[in-house]
């Protein structure tokens, strides 16, 4: 009896802490669209959404997102194109072709990368990349777009290859081997049968990446310039995040409304990215 | 499913015992400080002064809580770097004392009661890069740079170069206060917008073409501070005001509110002929 009870006080004080991270979920997702919506309401959605201009301190202010929305588009696209191709034969190569010394110095390698804190990738880009493309495409300011997507790009290299590496090191042996008896060379049998045996594996990886350069804020911030330009590549432009983040200290009035809207805007993406996620996962338990 | 109804039951007490726990101990802490403050309104004052605010008033407000803390043993001086907009917020919701803010109220803050005291003056350096052979421009040149108009250093005398304009995030004491004195309000074109007086200075410091704005007391020798229609900004030419480009330093309180006891005596500490070479030692002038 003793130990019935005992049982079921632990059992409480389990849900209790289970309890606090729904109750997280919930008071921010609350938070946020109660926070976000009367801007919205006042700007009016159709206006905030696909406003081009943004100017919040203007003495007749405007608060179009759209330069946003398209800059975090643009930037995290980038990011995948440049990140996936060398995080995804980077994972190839660890899971199925590297000896196991270069395997253990490469992947230590990654963690590491894994580990740098965001601000340290926004001062080394801020101090090294901004003046390294000043120089090299002989424009003004280094400060831009192309700029955020190098750094996004090697942020999101760790999570892509670390679960890449896991899907495909799932992949049954027996499918290579079948493979390889058959006649097809090492490089074929990765290529034709361990990667579209991982590919939701792969999938979900790519997914990942996207969540992580969507939502990062300070090392965009340190060198995309922050201006609310319509994004170009060699033009300084201000993501969601950054847009939130760089007000937010001194706003005031609907200014911070507004912004509170954008971090809603932001939360739907990311739930969104979330979603299709686990999808993703499931697809990939079912088969 | 009896279980299961008692354990959930057991959790929600649980949780309600944390949060009553949680806010029982806040109130005993806030009560404990009020009685402080009520019983010992002056003389061997003990208690809390909070500030908030302005992030360009970081060595002012710095210098002077030291001096105040060394003065009054018995008092804590904290002081949270917000911004000025964050400040003047926190002042209307009562979450500090005193506000800070490195623009003057604008009057719809006024009119919602807040009550502001002049502490210092700031001026607002103009720096470009140390190899940029520009010395000196006027107000005029100065806004049609950073309108735009003027594209390229060669215009206003320097070598030929695209200017590079470096400004601060919108909401920034130093953007309005910038904007507001060269008339240029909204129609900045800025290449770069960063959030933080250092990070000005250091892009300015690393591109030869740029040109942006920093508080006069944090301008190091990485940059050079160039003079504005003949007249270098220093102390001497913020305090007669032959030097143009300058702001106010302002202390936010709310009005028809006293100010705690210990609240008090800093805001009177901070005004207070003593201060005066404090605050100038923080590179600001003093208002007095």
């Amino acid at each position: 009896m003793k130990n019935k009870v005992f049982e079921t006080i632990i059992h409480g004080v389990f849900l209790i802490l289970g309890l606090i991270t729904v109750g997280c979920v919930l008071l921010i997702t609350v938070y946020l669209i109660i926070s976000g919506i009367p801007a919205i309401s006042k700007i009016g959605l159709f206006e905030f959404l696909f406003g081009t201009k943004w100017a919040s301190t203007d003495a007749e202010p405007s608060y179009g997102i759209l330069p946003f929305i398209l800059t975090s588009i643009y930037g995290t696209a980038g990011a995948i194109l440049l990140g996936v191709p060398v995080g995804f034969l980077t994972a190839v190569y660890l899971a199925k072709i590297a000896p196991a010394k270069i395997r253990t110095i490469v992947s230590n390698a990654v963690s590491l990368l894994a580990g740098i804190p965001s601000v340290v990738y926004g001062l080394v880009g801020m101090l090294v990349l901004i003046p390294g493309i000043r120089t090299l495409f002989d424009i003004p300011d280094g400060a831009s777009l192309l700029a955020a997507i190098i750094v996004l790009a090697i942020m999101i290299l760790p999570s892509i290859i670390n679960v890449s590496i896991t899907a495909l090191e799932a992949v049954p042996k027996e499918y290579e081997d079948a493979s390889l008896a058959l006649g097809a060379t090492p490089v074929e049998t990765y290529f034709r049968v361990s990667v579209p045996a991982a590919k939701s594996g792969i999938a979900a990886a790519v997914v990942l990446g996207v969540g992580r350069a969507i939502g990062e804020a300070m090392a965009v911030m340190m060198v995309a310039g922050n201006v609310a330009n319509m994004p170009s590549l060699f033009q300084s432009v201000r993501f969601l995040t950054t847009a939130v983040a760089s007000e937010m200290s001194y706003s005031s009035g609907l200014q911070r409304q507004a912004l509170f809207s954008i971090a809603l805007v932001l939360f739907l993406f990311i739930m969104l990215i979330n979603a299709t996620l686990n999808f993703f996962l499931k697809r990939n338990k079912e088969e | 499913m009896k279980k299961k109804i008692f354990v959930l039951m057991l959790a929600f007490v649980l949780a309600m015992a944390m949060v009553v726990g949680c806010s029982s101990e806040e109130d005993s802490n806030s009560g404990n400080t009020g009685a402080a403050d009520g019983t010992t309104p002056s003389a061997a004052a003990s208690g809390k002064v909070s500030t908030d605010g302005s992030t360009s008033m970081e060595e002012v407000i710095g210098v002077l809580g030291e001096a105040f803390m060394q003065e009054n043993s018995g008092i804590t001086f904290t002081y949270n770097p917000t911004g000025s907009g964050s400040g003047i917020q926190a002042v209307q919701d009562g979450r500090c004392d005193i506000g800070l803010s490195s623009r003057s109220l604008k009057d719809e803050e006024k009119e919602s009661g807040l009550k502001e005291t002049v502490l210092a003056y700031d001026g607002i350096a103009i720096i470009v890069n140390p190899e940029n052979s520009v010395a000196d421009l006027t107000i005029e040149q100065i806004a049609s740079i950073f309108t735009g108009k003027v594209k390229n250093w060669s215009e206003v005398g320097g070598a030929d170069g695209e200017i590079v304009v470096i400004g601060r995030e919108a909401g920034s004491g130093t953007r309005d206060g910038f904007e507001s004195i060269t008339k240029t309000e909204g129609t900045c074109n800025y290449k770069q917008e960063l959030t933080s007086t250092g990070d000005v200075i250091t892009t300015v410091s690393s591109n030869p073409n740029a040109i942006g704005y920093a508080s006069l007391a944090a301008v190091k020798d990485n940059v050079k501070a160039i003079s504005v229609g003949g007249v270098a900004p220093s102390e001497a030419t913020v305090k007669d005001s032959s030097y143009v480009i300058q702001r106010p330093f302002v202390l936010v309180t709310k009005e028809g509110t006293a100010l705690s006891g210990a609240a008090q005596k800093f805001f009177d500490f901070a005004t207070s002929d003593q201060a005066v070479a404090l605050i100038s030692k923080a590179g600001a002038v003093a208002a007095k």
